[in-house]
């Protein structure tokens, strides 16, 4: 009874303490902001905004709330996140490889790529795709079109947009093909386990992933055409594409600086994963007749992803919370449009910033229970 | 029976009531003054160069209107104009510097408004520069006002400022769609419209006459007319602290009020002899006037002496470096302008 005692006081004078602590500094922000007339609450989010945003996934324009402004910041925040892990994922993963290649030239490409781009500083890299990209691309009206309907302008990258008719029959359509497929991936699986049966699952798969959405054009009145981006001139030199898809150079920009940085620190991740496989496991597999590509693929890959997963998984994190940038050039994310403009026009510091912390602190919590499910899930099981 | 702590608050009320007030006893009331003089400099708050209102040359001393309303107070509290430490803050930054104490007076061509004076724990003691939201385009567009805008025109601006929301209500007013880019430094705005990116940069006109100076080509571009917006730019000092608030108040009339009676850098002290007892306040020759703020009967005349007077100051800063050679508005009620302040008396 008194060993434990003597155990946990230390620890309950610990948490006294920081208690105390943050009790103080929190009595002293309130008895300042009093002293100094400023008064504090979240009722402010449900004020009209009164400002309008370039870019927002959801409609969304002056009239609407502060809430709603938190939330355009907070989803563009999240697709430049999402696009830039993608693109470094893939990015980081070739490079990697590339890394390790026999072929100097490629081997030595990649190493420059690496070295040069993981030591500059990303608020520098961004600003230069930024300005870089606004000085060599082309204005409105000079803009050569790729393939026709795609246009490269300094105003933004303008691509024809889908317009669908049933377009929830053709998701319904897509949906069935993805969860038959995964029926008969587990019924696959059962059989070659227990009657040591094959079925070519990939056929079957692909076939119902691109007949299904294709019957549904053809029978359920699925339709689809393209709104193709057309110039218009606002004044005697001032021109514009209107229609289409438009996105803005600034997150084409953010979204380049961010890719191409973390891209990097994932390559290096990727070759620490494939050189901490031990080199008798690739020979052990050679030596059993498996081909360079099964080798890599049955017996490296999956050892090699148990290390390369958590220090990825920074880099995730990095990536999202380094997206905070972007209000250097004007893309509106949470920092520019919550944390910048809503914080400027309604004064709330503290609250604003505490909300923009939380979020940040949530998105990245999320992040890494997604991967550290995904660690557990190709971890070593021991049986 | 009184106790000796009551007899010595009667006794303060007495004082008060009076006329005793001292100058200790009020740089007592003011916690800021206090800590002004203890601390030997004015804190300031400034931009991050804007020409003619705030700029840092090359060996980082600052110039510019904004920039004499704070040396005037420094002039003032501390009788030496340069004992000023500049702050510069994003637009962003601004109030909270002010707020948390970091920064006692913020100079920097900030907007009155009613949300701003009332909400946030802010005073706004004046005006220095009368202003107006304006568009600058590119010459070659061939547009020559506001009424050739069209829809989805792409207007760069400035993230923290009334300018977002007066560009939301034009447009709107005007049924006109268009596409906000929003930086948080005025530089990239710069870079990012003369790169060509937005077909307007809007923001106050007197931003946007300093800032085409910085243009790799001031000629190309061109200030529309129109003034969509009121734009009273003045200093702000904390809530609370009502002695500070009059110092800083009236360093600024006492610029104003200079100009309107002639009394300038040159001839102030001359003029300490002047028949015109308005005159000879203001430059402390004749009444109190120092005491009841807390400073000593010179606060004034150090001002003038070692500033200027606003015109000087406009002149210097202003219209000299070709920014604003016409002073419009900011000319003294006299002569037509909108400066009029309270008598010093």
């Amino acid at each position: 009874m008194n060993a434990k005692f003597k155990k946990i006081i230390p620890q309950l004078l610990t948490l006294a303490f920081v208690a105390l602590v943050f009790g103080f500094f929190s009595y002293n922000a309130q008895l300042n902001m009093e002293n100094r007339g400023i008064s504090f609450g979240y009722g402010f989010l449900s004020q009209e905004s009164s400002f309008d945003v370039q870019f927002s996934l959801i409609e969304y324009d002056g009239s609407h709330s502060y809430f709603r402004a938190y939330l355009v910041g907070l989803l563009n925040t999240i697709l430049v996140s999402v696009i830039g892990i993608i693109f470094a994922t893939i990015i980081g993963v070739i490079v990697g490889i590339a890394r390790l290649s026999t072929n100097l030239l490629i081997n030595r490409a990649a190493a420059y790529y690496v070295e040069f781009f993981r030591n500059i500083p990303l608020l520098l890299q961004i600003f230069f795709w930024y300005f870089a990209a606004l000085r060599a691309l082309p204005l409105p009206e000079d803009a050569e079109p790729i393939f026709g309907v795609i246009f490269l302008t300094i105003k933004g990258l303008f691509i024809p947009a889908f317009v669908w008719n049933n377009l929830d029959i053709f998701l319904y359509s897509l949906l069935a093909a993805i969860i038959a497929t995964i029926v008969i991936r587990s019924y696959s699986k059962r059989l070659r386990e227990n009657e040591g049966k094959h079925i070519p699952v990939l056929y079957i798969s692909l076939g119902l992933v691109i007949g299904l959405p294709i019957l549904s054009f053809l029978i359920g009145g699925v339709k689809l055409s393209f709104e193709i981006p057309e110039l218009v001139q606002l004044a005697k030199t001032s021109f514009r594409f209107n229609g289409g898809l438009g996105l803005p150079p600034e997150l084409i920009a953010l979204t380049l600086a961010l890719a191409l940085y973390t891209a990097t620190f994932i390559a290096e991740c990727v070759r620490a994963g494939i050189q901490g496989v031990s080199k008798g496991q690739k020979e052990a597999a050679a030596s059993i007749g498996l081909t360079p590509n099964q080798v890599l693929k049955l017996v490296i890959m999956p050892q090699a992803l148990r290390i390369i997963i958590p220090p990825t998984t920074n880099q995730y994190l990095n990536l999202t919370k380094n997206s905070s940038l972007a209000a250097a050039i004007a893309y509106p994310d949470l920092v520019l449009v919550f944390a910048g403009t809503a914080l400027m026009q309604t004064g709330r510091a503290i609250e604003i910033v505490s909300i923009t912390m939380l979020t940040y602190l949530t998105l990245s919590v999320s992040i890494s229970i997604l991967m550290n499910w995904y660690n557990k899930k190709i971890a070593i099981k021991e049986k | 029976m009184f106790k000796i702590k009551q007899i010595t608050s009667l006794l303060a009320v007495v004082a008060v009531l009076f006329g005793f007030a001292t100058e200790s006893f009020a740089a007592k009331k003011s916690k800021t003054l206090k800590n002004t003089i203890k601390q030997g400099f004015v804190k300031c708050g400034v931009s991050q160069g804007l020409p003619g209102f705030s700029n840092a040359d090359a060996s980082g001393n600052w110039t510019g209107v904004d920039v004499d309303v704070c040396r005037a107070v420094a002039a003032a509290v501390l009788g030496d104009a340069n004992k000023v430490k500049f702050t510069p803050l994003s637009a962003k930054e601004r109030f909270t510097a002010l707020t948390s104490g970091e920064i006692d007076v913020l100079s920097r061509n900030t907007t009155w408004t009613l949300s701003r004076d009332a909400d946030i724990g802010l005073t706004f003691v004046g005006v220095n520069f009368y202003d107006g939201q304006g568009f600058m385009v590119r010459k070659n567009s061939g547009m020559t006002s506001v009424n050739d805008f069209k829809d989805g025109i792409s207007a760069c601006t400035n993230i923290g400022t009334t300018t977002e929301l007066n560009m939301r209500d034009f447009f709107n007013s005007k049924g006109i769609s268009y596409e906000p880019v929003a930086f948080e430094k005025a530089d990239e705005v710069v870079a990012a419209y003369d790169a060509g990116r937005c077909d307007t940069y809007t923001t106050d006109k007197s931003g946007l006459a300093a800032q085409r100076t910085k243009m790799s080509n001031p000629d190309d571009h061109i200030v529309l007319p129109e003034t969509i917006s009121k734009e009273p730019l003045g200093p702000v000092v904390r809530q609370g602290d009502a002695v500070w608030e009059d110092i800083v108040r009236w360093s600024l009339n006492t610029m104003i009020e200079a100009e309107e009676y002639g009394i300038n850098s040159g001839n102030a002290d001359s003029l300490k002899t002047s028949d015109n007892p308005a005159v000879k306040r203001i430059v402390g020759a004749e009444g109190e006037m120092g005491a009841a703020l807390g400073l000593d009967n010179d606060w004034s005349l150090r001002i003038i002496k070692q500033v200027g007077n606003y015109g000087e100051s406009y002149k210097r800063n202003i219209a000299d470096t070709g920014i604003l050679p016409d002073r419009g508005p900011n000319e003294i009620w006299t002569n037509g302008g909108l400066l009029y302040t309270p008598p010093a008396r």
